[in-house]
């Protein structure tokens, strides 16, 4: 069974290429525009990772990382966050909330796969 | 009147002396009475008898004549003495100007000669010892002037504080800052904020400046050589300054004392309204980061789509053009970014040397004298906008100027240069304009470049960096149809207001009272004012003209004037000159006294507006008024409707003049005067009658410490003691 993968951006030009790429690399993709939608997605189709921009509508990528991390049930999902920010005050912070791992853009979609993969222990 | 003491101590004394005569005649009859035959009183009594009512006329014409003897020998002898002696301890304590009367018996006249010719030679030998004090400390002063002056002309905000956060220096530049931070509410009156004496943590947070000296101490400890400390702090109005503390440090006595470390006495603070820069940081930080994320999540969009076309050249071409369009439409989403940014924050992204104010006209003044002096080359001002400020480093901008005059001149032989300016947006054009010749693009960059040199003097800078440094150009253009060519350089404008504060700067002609270096002994007393000395407390001196002298039948305030006394200085520059419109017609028969119209009152403020800018004014301090009484009536009969209360303690002066003075006639402010030796200027208008209360209550001081009257408690109670303090209004 493949694994599922929730997209989290609000900008359509990333969502486009991700969708993609995802879905080309074999994954079951949903796509979520703002941060509530994330959360009710998420309880609906309990993804095995989320692809989570920060800057969202409604609320936060942090915000989103903190509820996924705080409900017990949801301890598997695995949080990859990107992002436009590249401060390491931002990447400490993210990495402290919980996300499995952290990608500033501009990434290459090759080492973004990548690091699905190694996540999600799949080869 | 010759003074209520004096009667009284007549009338005791001939009283005496009747009761004495009539019990001596008494006892006298009473013994030849007892002595008498029967028929010898017989004979007395056939005698008396018939003639009682002469003798007793005889008695009480006599009573009556001696009487007057006696009070004509007791005004000779004890009342003009009396008096005598009141004067001579006015000339002796606060008008050595003034003489005695001659006054009673001759003897007392010799003698008030005498004391005169003593007082005579006194004050010449007064005089000749205060010429040679003047010119000791002559010196001093014009050391005091000199810093003073310095200060007043510094561009920057300085403000010297003692220990305990009173100010004893500041310069114009502060006080128009502190006006300018004050906001409109009290930009009304001049200094109600900053003065002498008052508390620097009116207008500083207390904790940043104990902060700041905790700072400095451990610097000092440590043996620091700049012990200085910085602070930013934001004012009520959102305005920022940057402080800049350093300490003042106490003079070679006071050294030895301390432990190592040198004591400090006091601190200056240098204050600076950043809000601008900080607002220019707060620009380039958003450009920063509105470049960076704004572009990364571009340059993201970018990288995902041309990777997934290059990694899967399969896909189909819908697919395939939807990537495409993705990259086409996020580049073109940069580029417009980058012009934006160009755009809003190109005075952000110009390097910050440090440029000034300065008004076009000054600019082309001072470079046609340099130009003039120095290269004898003829100029002229074709035209240049009133108003026009630009900004600009003054020193390199007029170095370049003459370097280009000098090389147009030497080169290309010109024979006359011209100037013009004008506003382009936010730039002003400079152009050096002449006749004939044509110069180069190439050889204005040759120029450019070279190392300046005008006659003699070698700059470091070239042309170029000194354009640079304005965040300018330069070029070189025809005017065809005239025959001439100019060089234009492009240097930033200054908005007209942001250089408005320059102008009241000038206006300062006589130096004010800005400085007082005695208060750097004073040290925070916490016991009430009530037990402190009368001359080192500070007072608030005020007047107030009304439209008539019955506050309860609806007389109103039409004007206050106010002034301070601080370590026993006046300080005339620190005052309030309030006209108050008192919502009521004015009596026709007051105008000629205060010289106040209805004209003036209207449209002045009224005074629930007043008081509390007085209120501010007069706080932390004595208030002194002459006849405070009346004053402090209509301020009290205000007080409910304003909920302003004036709690200070009150002196009064008249009160005051009664203590010292008991028999003298007048108590009036001019009486007072003329026996103080006071000159009278300006008098019936509130300030002028304020600063005439002020001198006469700091002569009072030194005649109420004769009298043993120091404390400000001492000297209300004798006050209240007297007999002008019975009147009530």
């Amino acid at each position: 069974m493949s694994k599922r993968i929730l997209i989290v951006d609000d900008e359509p030009n990333i969502v486009v290429s991700l969708e993609f790429l995802m879905k080309r690399e074999g994954f079951e993709v949903a796509v979520a525009g703002d941060g509530e939608t994330a959360l009710r997605l998420i309880e609906e189709k309990r993804p095995d990772l989320v692809l989570l921009d920060i800057m969202l509508p409604k609320k936060n990528g942090f915000e989103v990382c903190q509820a996924i991390r705080a409900n017990p049930d949801w301890q598997a999902v695995k949080v990859v966050m990107l992002t436009a920010k590249g401060r390491d005050t931002e990447v400490a912070k993210g990495t402290a909330l919980g996300a499995d791992a952290y990608m500033t853009k501009p990434f290459s979609t090759k080492d973004l796969i990548a690091q699905v993969r190694q996540i999600l222990d799949v080869a | 009147m010759a003074g209520n003491s004096g009667r009284l101590k007549l009338a005791l004394t001939l009283g005496g002396l009747y009761l004495l005569l009539a019990a001596l005649f008494g006892a006298l009859a009473a013994v030849l009475w007892a002595d008498m035959q029967e028929h010898e009183r017989l004979a007395l009594l056939a005698i008396v008898m018939p003639r009682l009512e002469l003798s007793i006329l005889i008695i009480l014409l006599a009573w009556f004549f001696l009487g007057l003897i006696v009070s004509a020998v007791y005004r000779a002898y004890v009342m003009a003495p009396l008096t005598l002696r009141e004067q001579a301890l006015v000339m002796v304590s606060a008008n050595p100007g003034l003489r005695l009367q001659e006054l009673g018996a001759p003897e007392i006249r010799t003698l008030a000669q005498v004391v005169n010719s003593l007082a005579e030679q006194r004050e010449a030998l007064q005089r000749d010892v205060e010429a040679r004090v003047r010119e000791g400390r002559a010196s001093i002063e014009e050391e005091k002037n000199r810093l003073a002056a310095l200060m007043s002309e510094l561009t920057q905000s300085v403000v010297v504080c003692n220990l305990d956060g009173r100010i004893l220096l500041y310069n114009n530049r502060a006080r128009l800052q502190f006006k300018a931070l004050a906001g409109e509410s009290r930009s009304a009156q001049d200094g109600v904020l900053i003065g002498l004496g008052r508390s620097i943590f009116a207008i500083l947070d207390r904790h940043l400046i104990t902060h700041a000296l905790e700072n400095i101490q451990q610097r000092l400890a440590r043996g620091s050589q700049q012990p200085v400390a910085n602070f930013v702090t934001a004012s009520r109005a959102g305005q920022l300054i940057r402080v800049q503390m350093a300490p003042v440090l106490g003079g070679q006595r006071e050294a030895e004392a301390g432990e190592g470390a040198r004591a400090f006495a006091g601190y200056v603070l240098m204050l600076d309204n950043i809000t601008r820069n900080f607002e220019m940081e707060s620009q380039r930080d958003a450009l920063l980061q509105s470049l960076t994320e704004g572009s990364r999540a571009s340059l993201g969009n970018i990288r995902a789509a041309v990777d997934n076309l290059l990694d899967y050249p399969d896909m189909e071409a819908e697919q395939r053009d939807r990537f495409v369009g993705i990259v086409r439409d996020e580049v073109a989403a940069m580029g417009q970014r980058l012009d934006r940014t160009v755009n809003e924050f190109s005075d952000a992204l110009k390097a910050r040397w440090p440029l000034e104010d300065m008004l076009g006209e000054d600019l082309v003044a001072a470079a046609q004298r340099r130009i003039e002096g120095r290269l004898e080359l003829p100029t002229k001002v074709e035209e240049v906008p009133e108003g026009l400020w630009v900004r600009v480093d003054s020193f390199s901008l007029l170095q370049g100027l003459s370097y280009l005059a000098k090389r147009l001149r030497d080169e290309y032989d010109i024979r006359e240069l011209r100037f013009r300016m004008a506003q382009a947006g936010r730039l002003a054009q400079l152009d050096l304009i002449w006749s004939g010749a044509v110069v180069g693009s190439q050889t204005l960059l040759a120029w450019e470049i070279d190392p300046m040199n005008v006659a003699g003097e070698n700059s470091p800078l070239t042309l170029r960096e000194v354009i640079e440094r304005h965040g300018g150009e330069i070029w070189f253009e025809r005017e065809k149809a005239s025959h001439r060519a100019f060089i234009r350089i492009l240097i930033p404008s200054a908005l007209p207001q942001e250089a408005l504060d320059a102008a009241p700067l000038m206006q300062v002609d006589s130096r004010p009272e800005y400085y007082d270096f005695n208060l750097f002994r004073q040290t925070e007393e916490s016991r009430a004012l009530d037990e402190r000395l009368l001359s080192e407390l500070t007072y608030t001196v005020f007047d107030t003209e009304t439209t008539g002298l019955e506050p309860s039948a609806g007389d109103e305030i039409i004007q206050i004037g106010a002034t301070r006394i601080v370590n026993g200085r006046l300080l005339r520059s620190e005052s309030i000159d309030q006209l108050v419109d008192p919502r009521r017609p004015l009596r026709p028969e007051g105008i000629p006294i205060h010289g106040i119209t209805e004209e003036m009152v209207a449209g002045q403020p009224a005074i629930d507006k007043v008081l509390p800018l007085f209120r501010a004014f007069c706080e932390d301090t004595v208030l002194v008024a002459h006849n405070a009484a009346f004053d402090m009536r209509f301020l009290q009969l205000k007080e409910e409707a304003t909920g302003i209360r004036f709690q200070q303690p009150v002196l009064d002066t008249l009160l005051l003049s009664a203590v010292i003075h008991p028999n003298q006639e007048s108590h009036k402010l001019e009486a007072i005067c003329e026996r103080l030796g006071i000159n009278v200027i300006g008098r019936h208008t509130a300030l002028g009658d304020a600063i005439v209360t002020g001198e006469v209550f700091l002569r009072m001081i030194p005649l109420l410490e004769e009298m043993g009257i120091r404390t400000l408690r001492q000297a209300r109670e004798a006050a209240e003691r007297t007999y002008y303090a019975r009147i009530k209004y």
